[in-house]
């Protein structure tokens, strides 16, 4: 292992830099994006419906949104503009001119998917917060939660993104695999109660799932053993990708 | 030595790349390395920076074994990558301290080193302009600042001046001159043979992977060809017919109708040539380091008859 943290933090701030020049760009759609959702699925389709798992509908649509846009974050971060430093810019080629090594690269980069979930969530969660949606004090536990949504799909993006051939499979990525997720992880409605009790493991393999319910359970206060097993899914899911996007980046930057 | 290299190999599958190479890259001096595309240059630079790992043999730099100070020998070496890269959006400043970062540069030291660079680069008119907007001749005299930020004590350019004009093309010699005479160690790639004759106080002609000869430009010349070198013009048939037995010439480069002769002396051939024909064109000139180096690694150079 050669992790320099000083030498990640120059990687982060690299990125850091480049966002403070585009940062009044991106962080409007990010504002827009959750009113629009909460507006369209939140008060016109909550407008049929009476509550949801035993809530207000636009209570239970809240939390997993907030998890929504803290993946989104991570994830645009891990695959264009990964695959574009890499492939492109050679940013990585630069930097392995100076006493950075792979793993700083690799540190710094994760670090900075975590930092952009932060602040795609956080932008969310205070809109939801602003519209009266997420109940104060309480729901700031949401906060921690989202650099680790943005590690386990910093992880996954990164893997993804060091094996492809091709810019164009990202297409795949978001339509075959984060839209899915989106649709099917307890964000719209509760798995539980519309999936055989029989097949709800299958739904346990899903990712967002376990953000989206540490979510639901930060903003009601609900603790119990199901919260332990979602942190461990999550820790356990993104060690594994990392190990392995360790590798990918260290075969991708030397030769 | 600033570089040594002992018998590195670097195979990429079957591709050998670089095939039990040796070099001695002794302090203060521009060192370049020339060669044919494709002949290891590059792949030899990388491994002396420690990207690309050799498949065997020895590296030390700074008289440190590479492999067990990675870190320590990159923070006093500085790198021209071929391809310039840049945050295109940002201006040159802010690339400079962004790249002054990854050395762990912080305040005002950062700020200094980015004045000092830009500085003697002269890039101060158009330091607060976002890099995409600049010419190619700005962009490569701020790749060459970035890789100045941490004062290194080895350059290690690849290709420095290709693509530019005339007039940034002598700017940056003189630049690269200035570095060598305040102490630093320059290793450069070029194809450029005037490039290398003016610039380097000693070259490595590599081929195929393999050192084939080295030393100073012209000791280089001296050692393989004639010192003087006639061109014309004209068929195989003309060509005998000029010699005609009583000219010798120690070589000849022949390229379509183009014959080049190297000769010690010029003046019986060019005066044949004349009385045959005034008019006739031809080139009388120094043998250069070009011409070494066709004959060194060119295919199409063979002794004359």
């Amino acid at each position: 292992m050669s992790l320099s943290p000083p030498h990640a933090l120059a990687v982060w701030r690299r990125d850091a830099a480049m966002y403070r020049r585009t940062w009044k760009l991106n962080i409007l759609p990010n504002f827009f994006e959750p009113v629009f959702y909460l507006l369209s699925i939140g008060l016109g389709v909550g407008a049929y419906i009476n509550e949801m798992g035993g809530i207000p509908y636009l209570a239970f649509l809240a939390p997993g949104l907030v998890c929504v846009a803290a993946m989104n974050g991570a994830s645009y971060e891990v695959t264009y503009n990964i695959y574009v430093r890499l492939n492109f810019e050679k940013a990585y080629d630069a930097m392995l001119t100076t006493p950075i090594e792979p793993d700083d690269v690799l540190a710094g980069e994760v670090l900075w998917a975590l930092t952009r979930a932060l602040i795609y969530g956080g932008c969310f969660f205070a809109v939801v917060a602003a519209a009266g949606l997420a109940p104060l004090p309480q729901g700031l536990w949401i906060l921690p939660l989202l650099p680790l949504t943005g590690l386990l799909f910093a992880a996954i993006g990164l893997v993804f993104s060091l094996r492809i051939p091709n810019i164009d499979l990202f297409s795949f990525y978001y339509t075959l695999f984060l839209t899915p997720l989106f649709l099917f992880s307890d964000v719209f409605f509760p798995l539980n109660e519309r999936v055989p009790a029989h097949w709800l493991w299958v739904a346990e393999i899903l990712p967002l799932l376990h953000p989206v319910r540490l979510a639901r359970a930060a903003f009601h206060g609900e603790l119990s053993l199901v919260v332990l097993w979602d942190l461990t899914y999550i820790l356990a899911v993104s060690a594994v990708l990392l190990v392995w996007a360790r590798r990918d980046i260290d075969r991708r930057l030397t030769s | 030595m600033i570089v040594r290299l002992r018998s590195i190999s670097k195979k990429f599958g079957s591709r050998v790349a670089v095939n039990a190479l040796d070099l001695d890259v002794p302090p203060g001096v521009c060192f370049g390395l020339l060669g044919p595309n494709g002949a290891g240059k590059t792949t030899t630079l990388r491994m002396v920076y420690g990207v690309t790992r050799p498949t065997a043999g020895s590296i030390e730099v700074f008289g440190l074994d590479l492999k067990q100070h990675l870190r320590a020998v990159r923070a006093r070496l500085g790198v021209t990558l071929q391809q310039n890269v840049f945050i295109e959006a940002l201006t040159p400043i802010e690339n400079l301290r962004v790249f002054g970062r990854y050395h762990l540069l912080r305040e005002p030291e950062l700020s200094q080193r980015i004045d000092e660079v830009i500085q003697f680069l002269e890039l101060g008119s158009h330091a607060g302009m976002p890099v995409r907007q600049l010419s190619g001749g700005f962009q490569r005299r701020l790749a060459i600042a970035l890789s100045l930020m941490n004062r290194p004590e080895l350059l290690i350019m690849d290709e420095p001046t290709t693509g530019l004009d005339p007039a940034v093309r002598l700017a940056l010699w003189s630049r690269i001159r200035e570095l060598r005479a305040q102490g630093a160690t320059v290793l450069l790639t070029t194809h450029y043979m005037d490039e290398a004759q003016r610039l380097c106080d000693r070259v490595a002609i590599v081929c195929d992977g393999k050192v084939v000869d080295e030393g100073a430009p012209g000791d280089l010349i001296a050692a393989h060809l004639a010192p003087e070198a006639v061109e014309l013009d004209c068929t195989p048939e003309e060509e005998s017919a000029l010699l005609d037995g009583t000219i010798r010439a120690a070589r000849r480069l022949r390229v379509g109708r183009r014959v080049t002769f190297y000769l010690s002396d010029a003046a019986p051939l060019v005066e044949r040539v004349r009385d045959a024909d005034h008019r006739r064109p031809l080139v009388v000139r120094p043998t250069n380091l070009e011409d070494v180096f066709l004959a060194l690694t060119g295919t199409s150079l063979e002794a004359a008859p």
